[in-house]
């Protein structure tokens, strides 16, 4: 479904991404880790084309990504993303925020988006909140709201930036609660995440970042319990002290 | 000295007359200058670069000279632009008022401009992102995202501006129009009445100004999102 | 441009050495008037931020009285009805005065009161923007109520409110063109006198303008220097607005 070849990108001196090459099936879940700096939120927003990459391709579906390809506005409408600010519309209650990309973007009619929008919205457990506006609700529920307003628009792919990094603990399971039912729903996920009980459980494959390569790529069971490359080893010997 | 309160009396009417083309002035000011100030700033931060150089040496220019310089360039030049207009090249009479108002739009525009450029960069960036993932188009994204968070961030600003616009209207003393300070000068001077006079038309700006600046105050209290 | 070259209908001169003069009143006016400016602007601002009495009252009152008013009719105020408001002997001898002077000095007054209200508001800000802990620290360490204004909160405000500081700067130059009207022959005016003499209006704006411009530049390269040599790296906030 989505396939990642040979992609690499520098911010002038700097390389960001160094000949990333990755493959995502239909249906599967996959986590992207490593330590900060290691180029995860660069790579997974080169999927959705937020980020030009210098040279490879990226195809998603039959959509393809390369160096000098600007027209990427059909790209969005299969491809939702969930950021770590959340980034909801502020001056736009919780039933606008998901309404309005579904009728200015897709065209929808009023009745028919609202109607989605209820019923995403009862989903992710937040049909009480419908007219409250962003500020007046919590961190986890705002993330909640951001995932229903991407869900909206009927992505094929759905990519998440550290979802949870901006929320208090008690918060945390919240989202990945929703997140673990569309997994379980069969929805195509790439997920940047810290979150290694999530990972453990419900991902099906770990693609571990460091320096902007791909170090490793394995399923998840195998590369918690056996990590290959050292920089894995030494990496979730920190992350999972605690 | 003589303080003679039915000198002013007898000519409310006139002051009034004077007090509604000032408001006329300020309403169309305010107007044309937040509209023609939006299309500056985003122009200022088109990717155009030929867009956003103009923009940004219009601002500047406009920013940097006296109001009075711009009042004197725009009553020379309008006739003249009216006239290569329509007139085959020769200067058209122009009725003040016309003048005066694009005068006023023009100037005004570029401190809205920078008013506005600013409510954009205290959105935060993720916006931004949000709009373009969620692959809304960029006139859509400003129009319904964007601009009204911008706005709303700086609408304090613009009210202020908006008063201190109030205040510029009575520049149009130099080309003796009949804004309030104006009514109040040619009454002055028919009547010999100074002190009266102009001491009526500063209590009468204080007025509206001081009002008008302790509304914003109060606005300022009740703008904030109402986070927890 | 070749107009600044020729000789004045009164055959003194020519049209340059008008230009100079405009200048010459307009810097003098603009930065006497900015000295006033700053020391009534500091202290009514430091007025303000005085916890009670009646200090802080009567700041108050100035600092309305004079943002609210036009500058022009302030500047009428000084010109025109001051002279009559004092007693006999003074009122004639104001009016009495030579003519630049009799027009400078009312112009002097008022452009230096009006910028020193708008001053006093940046002044109050900027020290109110201080955290509280500093005056604490002051009293703490035994400073009387000015020293601590002086060394110790003074100083920082200055800093932090430089940016708004230049743009006020930069208008007290653009405001001297008001003192047209009381016959100060500024340089505004003198771009209307080379107008009237010789009707070639686009050259006598076209020059009076770029002076302005030129003014606006140094007057902005200045306080920018200002700024950098003021700063200190913990308070480096947004540098000057262009």
């Amino acid at each position: 479904m989505i396939s990642i070849s040979h992609v690499s990108k520098s911010y002038g001196a700097f390389q960001v991404l160094k000949d990333c090459n990755a493959d995502v099936a239909r249906g599967e879940v996959v986590v992207i880790c490593g330590p900060s700096g290691s180029g995860k939120s660069t790579l997974i927003k080169t999927v959705n084309g937020l980020e030009t990459i210098d040279a490879g391709e990226i195809k998603v579906g039959d959509f393809r990504l390369a160096p000098g390809v600007t027209h990427v506005a059909a790209l969005r409408r299969s491809v939702g993303m969930v950021f770590q600010s959340f980034e909801l519309f502020p001056h736009l209650t919780v039933l606008s925020n998901v309404t309005i990309a579904q009728t200015k973007v897709l065209k929808r009619p009023k009745a028919v988006a609202e109607e989605k929008a209820r019923s995403l919205l009862a989903r992710v457990g937040l049909s009480a909140h419908i007219t409250k506006y962003p500020a007046q609700l919590s961190g986890g529920q705002q993330q909640r709201v951001a995932i229903a307003r991407a869900l909206a628009l009927d992505p094929e792919v759905m990519l998440f930036d550290e979802p949870t990094s901006a929320l208090d603990p008690e918060m945390v399971n919240e989202v990945l609660d929703v997140m673990t039912s569309l997994a379980k729903q069969g929805m195509t996920m790439i997920c940047v995440t810290h979150e290694m009980g999530f990972a453990r459980n419900v991902a099906n494959r770990v693609l571990f970042m460091d320096g902007g390569e791909i170090v490793e790529t394995a399923d998840a069971a195998t590369f918690f319990a056996a990590p290959r490359s050292e920089r894995a080893k030494s990496f979730l010997a920190r992350i999972l002290k605690h | 000295m003589n303080f003679n309160l039915s000198a002013i009396t007898s000519v409310v009417p006139f002051l009034l007359s004077g007090l509604l083309f000032t408001i006329e002035i300020t309403v169309v000011g305010v107007i044309g200058g937040i509209v023609f100030g939006s299309l500056l700033a985003v122009a200022r931060l088109s990717s155009n670069r030929l867009l956003s150089a103009f923009a940004t040496a219009y601002i500047n220019l406009m920013r940097s000279i006296p109001l009075i310089m711009v009042i004197f360039w725009v009553f020379f030049l309008v006739p003249w632009a009216i006239g290569w207009l329509t007139n085959g090249g020769r200067p058209v009479a122009v009725g003040a008022s016309l003048t005066i108002y694009v005068t006023f739009v023009l100037f005004e525009a570029a401190y809205y401009a920078e008013i506005v450029r600013a409510g954009f960069r205290s959105i935060s960036s993720g916006q931004y992102a949000a709009c373009e993932a969620l692959g809304l188009s960029k006139l859509h994204a400003y129009v319904y995202i964007l601009f009204p968070q911008a706005i709303r961030n700086v609408l304090p600003i613009l009210l202020t501006q908006t008063i201190i616009l109030f205040q510029d209207t009575s520049l149009v003393y130099v080309i003796s129009a009949t804004d309030l300070l104006g009514a109040a000068t040619k009454i002055a001077q028919r009547d010999g009445k100074l002190v009266e006079m102009y001491l009526t038309v500063g209590v009468i700006y204080f007025l509206f100004c001081y009002s008008a600046s302790q509304l914003v105050k109060r606005l300022q209290g009740r703008l904030a999102y109402g986070a927890r | 441009m070749s107009l600044l070259f020729e000789t004045t209908p009164d055959g003194v001169g020519r049209y340059i050495d008008w230009i100079w003069s405009g200048l010459a009143w307009t810097l003098s006016l603009a930065l006497g008037a900015w000295t006033i400016a700053l020391v009534v602007g500091t202290l009514v601002g430091v007025a303000r931020t005085f916890p009670g009495g009646i200090w802080p009252r009567l700041a108050r009152i100035y600092v309305e009285t004079f943002r609210n008013i036009p500058l022009l009719v302030q500047m009428f105020f000084w010109y025109f009805v001051l002279p009559e408001l004092l007693p006999q002997r003074l009122g004639l001898a104001i009016k009495q005065m030579d003519p630049p002077w009799g027009s400078f000095v009312p112009a002097l007054i008022c452009l230096g009161l009006f910028t020193a209200a708008r001053i006093a508001e940046q002044v109050r800000a900027g020290v109110q923007a201080l955290p509280a802990g500093q005056r604490a620290a002051a009293y703490a360490l035994g400073f009387s109520r000015g020293g601590m204004y002086r060394l110790i909160l003074l100083p920082q405000a200055f800093r932090i409110i430089l940016p708004t500081l230049t743009n006020e700067f930069m208008t007290i130059f653009k405001n001297t063109s008001v003192a047209l009207t009381i016959g100060l022959v500024e340089l505004t005016a003198t771009a209307r006198e080379i107008n009237e003499n010789t009707f070639r209006t686009f050259d006598a704006y076209g020059v009076v303008t770029l002076v302005y411009l030129v003014i606006a530049l140094i007057a902005w390269q200045l306080m920018y220097r200002i700024e950098r040599a003021a700063q200190l790296p913990s308070l480096v906030r947004g540098s000057a607005r262009k």
